[in-house]
């Protein structure tokens, strides 16, 4: 479903800050692998998602979704194959437009937008179903501005937005870093749900190994902009913390302070 | 007194176009774009032009309409093909059109004296002078707002809206921002000359320097018009800007009748806006204490 060829990444290129983000990616997905990504600080996992996104161009390597090869094309040409999540709750919703609206636009990712009245009676009955699966009681709440709901509830109607048109590929960026331990909690299982339920390609961004030992059929644990561990299947299920520990050992970023914490 | 209540109305609906110009660059796309201080004389110079070889009101507010949208695409690409930031790119437009203008008039100035407005085909159904430029003002106004209302409830209108509040998030969804970037600028731009247009007819006069402070008398208008009409709601906002526009025509009376010279209107709108500005911020400054 996904293939990165020898992807390279470098930030300020031929200045003192020159920083290679990401020294020859290779990654194969297949359809509804569910990814968890660990790595320390700077290790490069968001500057891979990034670059799957399109968000900045790449210096080097294939970027491949389902046959097509997306290496060059545009970020918001991209997006009709690609589900994001960010890690900040405000980026994935306007926060000044009504639910309702956020849903809107989300069910017309990658078509072609007219000038057609947005508001449908149809999909206003649609979203509300949707909303009531998240079992936040936003069913009722169509019409609120979204910069009136909490990080957690913002957090997953993005999820919804992002997967309500079935995306080839699930990008999640750590979307439950900036949440309480309770709604993080909550949002992963709702994560979970999704990914499984609708046996989405995922790659998924945490700091928390319990979670990325939890969730998802494999494992990749990044260093330095390169995949230093990647495990699956039955090996990954039998994966302990203490194991993931030390695989870091041998990693020269070395851990987190974050990522110590996770551990607790 | 009645005429001047219903000429300071009339000039606050016509005005509101301009109002409703950089309510949308400056609110909807949350950019400041100086580009409209050279696309209202603009407006002004393509209608007067046309008028005083005989074409028809109308349509030379609608050609001026267009003119001002090519300037607000002009400052669109500048802003997102050459990567220059919105306000140098605005700026840019804007001085290159003080000479597109002068080209268009072929001088300053041009006199619409004697010449066929689009208020003489109202006076023509027995208005008086005064209340041509109201119903004028006031039924482009209303249509715009409607149709307006109908834009931004559209699928390209409600993605134009998100690329001013979160571009990231609506290029996640798979719109192309520059491009809603450029078409905002282009509406409102739009907009923009054809108040310059009205106002020139108004006026009956076309002036290249009469664009000077327009940004100013714009934000003027939205703020005002947010602060005391509200918004709640798109339309709720559109309609404030309109009020805005024409409570800020009426500020402008009131200070002018009790005997501000009329040299220090720029100055003393400036000073407004500048307090309206900040006084969100220090509000909160004062209620942290």
């Amino acid at each position: 479903m996904l293939k990165v060829e020898n992807l390279v990444k470098t930030f300020f290129k031929g200045t003192v800050n020159e920083k290679v983000a990401l020294n020859g990616i290779n990654l194969t997905l297949n359809t509804g692998d569910f990814v968890t990504v660990i790595g320390g600080n700077g290790a490069g996992k968001s500057t891979l998602l990034n670059s799957i996104a399109g968000v900045f161009p790449i210096d080097e390597g294939r970027l491949i979704i389902d046959d097509i090869d997306v290496t060059k094309m545009a970020e918001h040409k991209r997006a009709a194959y690609i589900g994001r999540v960010f890690q900040d709750p405000m980026r994935g919703t306007a926060g000044n437009m009504q639910i309702e609206e956020n849903m809107i636009l989300a069910l017309r990712r990658g078509k072609s937008l007219g000038l057609k009245w947005a508001f449908v009676d149809k999909e206003k009955e649609y979203f509300k179903e949707q909303l009531a699966s998240l079992g936040l009681g936003l069913e009722d709440r169509l019409s609120a501005r979204m910069g009136l709901l909490s990080g957690g509830q913002r957090q997953s109607i993005t999820l919804l937005m992002a997967t309500m048109i079935r995306p080839k590929l699930l990008l999640l960026d750590e979307h439950t870093a900036a949440l309480d331990p309770k709604t993080a909690a909550n949002v992963l299982y709702l994560t979970n749900k999704i990914v499984t339920e609708q046996n989405l390609t995922t790659l998924m961004i945490t700091h928390n190994m319990r979670d990325a030992l939890r969730y998802g059929n494999r494992l990749i644990m990044m260093d330095n902009g390169r995949i230093i561990f990647d495990v699956s299947g039955e090996e990954k299920a039998k994966m302990t913390v203490a194991d993931l520990l030390d695989c870091f050992e041998t990693a020269e970023g070395g851990l987190s302070d974050r990522m110590m914490l996770g551990h607790e | 007194m009645s005429d001047l209540i219903t000429a300071t109305l009339a000039q606050g609906l016509l005005w509101s176009m301009l109002a409703i110009g950089v309510f949308i660059t400056f609110r909807v796309l949350d950019v400041a774009d100086l580009t409209v201080e050279g696309s209202f004389p603009l407006g002004a110079a393509i209608s007067a032009t046309l008028l005083t070889i005989g074409v028809n009101p109308i349509i030379s507010i609608l050609v001026a309409g267009i003119g001002g949208m090519i300037a607000g695409t002009v400052t669109g690409f500048i802003h997102t093909k050459l990567k220059i930031p919105a306000l140098l790119a605005g700026i840019l437009t804007m001085i290159a059109l003080y000479s597109i203008n002068l080209h268009i008039m072929g001088k300053a100035n041009i006199s619409l004296l004697r010449i066929d407005t689009i208020y003489s085909l109202v006076t023509d159904l027995g208005f008086s002078n005064t209340w041509s430029l109201f119903v004028v003002g006031l039924l482009l106004a209303i249509t715009i707002c409607l149709k307006l209302v109908y834009f931004f409830g559209t699928e390209i209108g409600a993605a134009l809206r998100a690329t001013g509040d979160n571009p990231q998030m609506i290029r996640a969804q798979g719109v192309n921002t520059d491009a809603m970037i450029v078409l905002g600028l282009l509406i409102s731009n739009g907009f923009v000359a054809v108040s310059g247009a009205l106002i020139a007819q108004g006026n009956g006069f076309a002036d290249v320097g009469m664009g000077v402070g327009t940004i100013v008398i714009g934000l003027a208008s939205v703020i005002i018009g947010e602060v005391l009409f509200g918004t709640r709601s798109f339309i709720n906002s559109l309609i404030s800007v309109i009020l805005g526009s024409i409570v800020y025509r009426i500020v402008i009376a009131v200070v002018l009748f009790l005997g501000m010279p009329p040299n220090d209107l720029k100055l003393f709108t400036a000073i407004l806006v500048a307090m309206a500005l900040s006084l969100p911020s220090l509000k909160a400054k004062w209620q942290s204490r």
